[in-house]
């Protein structure tokens, strides 16, 4: 089912020591997680995966400042104190709201593609703000699976090379880095759409094509921006069982969508209105499997956990 | 990412374009080929002349009849030249550093041999210490002697251009051709000159001085007198005797008011050899703004590429493209462009050299090549570094948001 899509790194010397500690933290589930430990990020247990504080994004200035992430009002001062937000280890958030109130911006943030104007962002642990170009592009790289509102996949690129292209960037070796992307591209059903472009492509095939690109290098979070928006039922319905089983592994999923059937799948729902956020329902318990796969786990545990 | 990586993704970006890449190739091609070819033909052409400088022998001086510049009011009555004059100049007591002098009477003519016909451009009549003050040397048969000057013999020396319009591959000793009505008998044949000027130097006839003077230009004045010095460094005093001499002659005092003209033909050949540098850097000044004009090329397609190609950028930086391979993918894209149109240009410029060009043949100056194909490289690099670092810079999403 899901195959062995485990990133081998080329040495130690490639990644700052911060990054390799912490990206050995991939699945299984910290146990400490289910005893509330990890919460409040206690010296003893693993940080929060994502870990905001007071983050605030306005684009422009004065008059025509569109305040896209700013979080409630603070009855003392009137002014506003940003968005705070935790998603623990494992856990399946959706991101709801209407069109236009922060979904995206904080996404981008939360997926080192773009910098709040003020406020902070720990990831794993890490100060994103306090990292250079560099090692941005390695948490990118190695800690971050995105997938786009709108594919955004490299023109003129047939889908394998497409989902070789962050194994490439990582420097995994040519044969390594085929038997995964193929791997990928099957899991998500295109094993017979390898060699056909971007233009080639259906918009549910992009999508998925984007889907394998993003956890081809098995990272500890995928993020997903509406990855089923363009989708019919039935691809809707692939992509979120890929997703399902995905978690069910261990990774920490953050998706936005505007659709409550696939707000369903998600263990929390986190609702947002105006850059600030007004609803935050927990579904599910954060270690258990996802809510669509409860019944019936649809995967050997060994599976999700297996180290190698 | 290795260097082998990032030359294949670079390739596969080019290959994408592949129209554009190959006009920005022909840019870089045609400047880097007009360079090299230019300076060649520049090169070429004063090449001949430094060539011809040593042809003509370097201690010869002429004299010619007429005022100089700038003295033109000063002669009230000019003095043809004369064979007197030229007696004099012979006069070793008087002119130390004069070995020879060799008067010279110039005439064209028509030339005919069993019913070829050929205008031969210079007919000259002349003594024999023409030929060594002129450096001509004779490859076949031999000079006419200053016996044949005494009695007049209807003999010629001929160049190797009217030996061959006439005779063809025939040998021309000993026969007999008809100049201007008069029959000559050939006795010897030039070694061929070569040259770059207007005119043929090896279409010529070379005759004794009377025999030319009977026949064509009547005994009156002289063309010029043509005078070897004893040897290079004795020009100088050598020109200064001539003048002192002929002053004497034409009984001018005034040495403002001269009515004839000395020159040396190395002075000549320097004047020509500078305006031939001139030349040259005319021609070089053209082909580096050829060169310029392909480099704007190669930035004009880095800027727009790169443009083109920001969100493309941003979806690279989103899934982990460190700064340094889109840097490096793009300036190998841009040197590869570059390397590949200049390594074509110089193929096309040294292949261009092997031709004769407007009659020069071109001499590939090496330095050329090295710097043209540098320079290429260089502006390959440094402009498409510039957009490239530009793109590579902003923030992922802020290169998706590009439109
Ligand atoms: N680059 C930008 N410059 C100016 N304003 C921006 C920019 N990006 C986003 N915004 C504004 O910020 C607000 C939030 O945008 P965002 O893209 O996060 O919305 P969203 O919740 O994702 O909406 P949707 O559901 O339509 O995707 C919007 O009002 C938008 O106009
Ligand atoms: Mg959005």
């Amino acid at each position: 089912m899901i195959p062995r899509l485990r990133l081998r790194r080329r040495g130690p010397a490639d990644v700052p020591g911060a990054i390799v500690s912490s990206a050995e933290n991939d699945p299984p589930p910290d146990p400490l997680a289910a005893h509330g430990l990890a919460a409040d990020g206690g010296p003893w247990g693993p940080p929060p995966v994502i870990d905001v504080r007071s983050l605030m994004k306005t684009y422009g200035h004065g008059e025509a400042a569109v305040h896209a992430l700013a979080g409630p009002y603070d009855p003392a001062t009137g002014e506003r104190r940003g968005v705070d937000l935790t998603v623990k280890r494992g856990d399946f958030v959706a991101v709801m709201g209407s069109s236009g109130s922060g979904k995206s911006t904080l996404m981008n943030i939360i997926g080192c593609l773009d910098v709040p104007t003020s406020g902070s962002y720990r990831l794993d642990g890490i100060d994103v703000g306090g990292l250079d170009e560099h090692q941005l592009s390695l948490v990118r790289n190695r800690k971050i699976g995105f997938v786009f509102q709108s594919f955004n996949l490299v023109p003129r690129t047939p889908a394998l090379a497409q989902v070789e292209l962050p194994l490439a960037y990582a420097g995994v070796r040519s044969a390594d880095r085929r038997q995964r992307a193929v791997a990928a591209l099957t899991l998500v059903g295109l094993g017979d759409r390898m060699d056909h472009r971007p233009n080639e492509l259906s918009g549910g095939q992009q999508q998925r094509v984007a889907v394998a690109r993003a956890l081809v290098t098995s990272p500890a979070m995928l993020l997903a921006d509406e990855p089923t928006g363009n989708l019919d039922s039935r691809s809707t319905a692939e992509v979120l069982g890929i997703v399902d089983r995905l978690n069910a592994t261990g990774r920490t999923v953050v998706l936005i969508t505007h659709e409550d059937e696939v707000a369903r799948h998600a263990k929390r729902v986190v609702r947002l209105v105006d850059g600030q956020i007004t609803e935050d329902v927990r579904q599910a318990p954060v270690d258990g499997p996802p809510p669509a796969m409860a019944p019936v786990p649809a995967l050997p545990s060994s599976t999700g956990g297996d180290p190698r | 990412m290795n260097p082998f990586e990032t030359l294949r993704f670079a390739v596969g970006g080019l290959a994408a374009n592949k129209v554009r890449s190959g006009l920005t190739m022909l840019g870089v091609l045609i400047g880097v080929a007009a360079v090299i070819l230019l300076l060649a033909v520049g090169n070429g052409s004063s090449q001949a002349v430094k060539d011809s400088i040593e042809k003509l022998g370097t201690n010869s001086l002429t004299v010619t009849s007429g005022a100089g510049f700038g003295a033109t009011g000063g002669a009230t009555t000019t003095k043809p030249l004369t064979v007197d004059d030229a007696r004099a100049l012979a006069d070793t007591k008087t002119n130390p550093d004069v070995r020879s002098v060799a008067p010279e009477v110039t005439t064209s003519q028509t030339a005919l041999y069993q019913g070829t016909s050929h205008t031969v451009s210079q007919v000259v009549g002349t003594y024999p210490a023409y030929f060594e003050a002129s450096n001509s040397k004779v490859v076949k048969g031999d000079y006419f002697s200053a016996d044949d000057v005494l009695n007049s013999r209807k003999v010629a020396v001929i160049g190797s251009t009217t030996a061959t319009d006439l005779f063809g591959t025939a040998d021309p000793v000993g026969k007999q051709l008809v100049l201007g009505g008069t029959p000559f008998t050939v006795v010897g044949e030039l070694a061929t000159k070569g040259g770059t000027g207007f005119q043929d130097p090896d279409d010529v006839v070379i005759a004794p001085l009377p025999t030319v003077q009977n026949a064509f230009t009547g005994f009156g004045s002289l063309n010029q007198i043509l005078v070897e010095a004893t040897s290079a460094t004795a020009t100088t005093p050598a020109q200064n005797e001539i003048t002192t001499t002929l002053m004497g002659q034409h009984g001018i005092s005034d040495p403002t008011a001269l009515d004839f003209r000395v020159s040396s033909q190395t002075s000549l050949l320097t004047t020509q050899a500078s305006t031939n540098q001139t030349f040259t850097v005319l021609l070089g000044a053209v082909a580096a703004i050829s060169l310029l004009v392909g480099g704007i090329g190669i930035t004009n397609i880095m800027l727009v590429t790169v443009t083109e190609r920001t969100r493309e950028i941003g979806i690279r930086k989103a899934i982990g493209a460190p700064k340094g391979v889109i840097l490096g993918q793009f300036l190998t894209e841009s040197t590869l462009l570059s390397l590949v149109g200049g390594g074509l240009g110089v193929a096309v410029g040294l292949i261009g050299s092997r031709f004769t060009i407007v009659g020069i043949k071109p001499v590939v100056i090496p330095e050329s090549v090295v710097g043209a194909l540098a320079i290429a490289v260089a502006i390959g690099l440094f402009f498409g570094s510039y957009p490239a670092n530009r793109a590579a810079s902003l923030r992922p999403i802020e290169a998706l948001r590009h439109e």
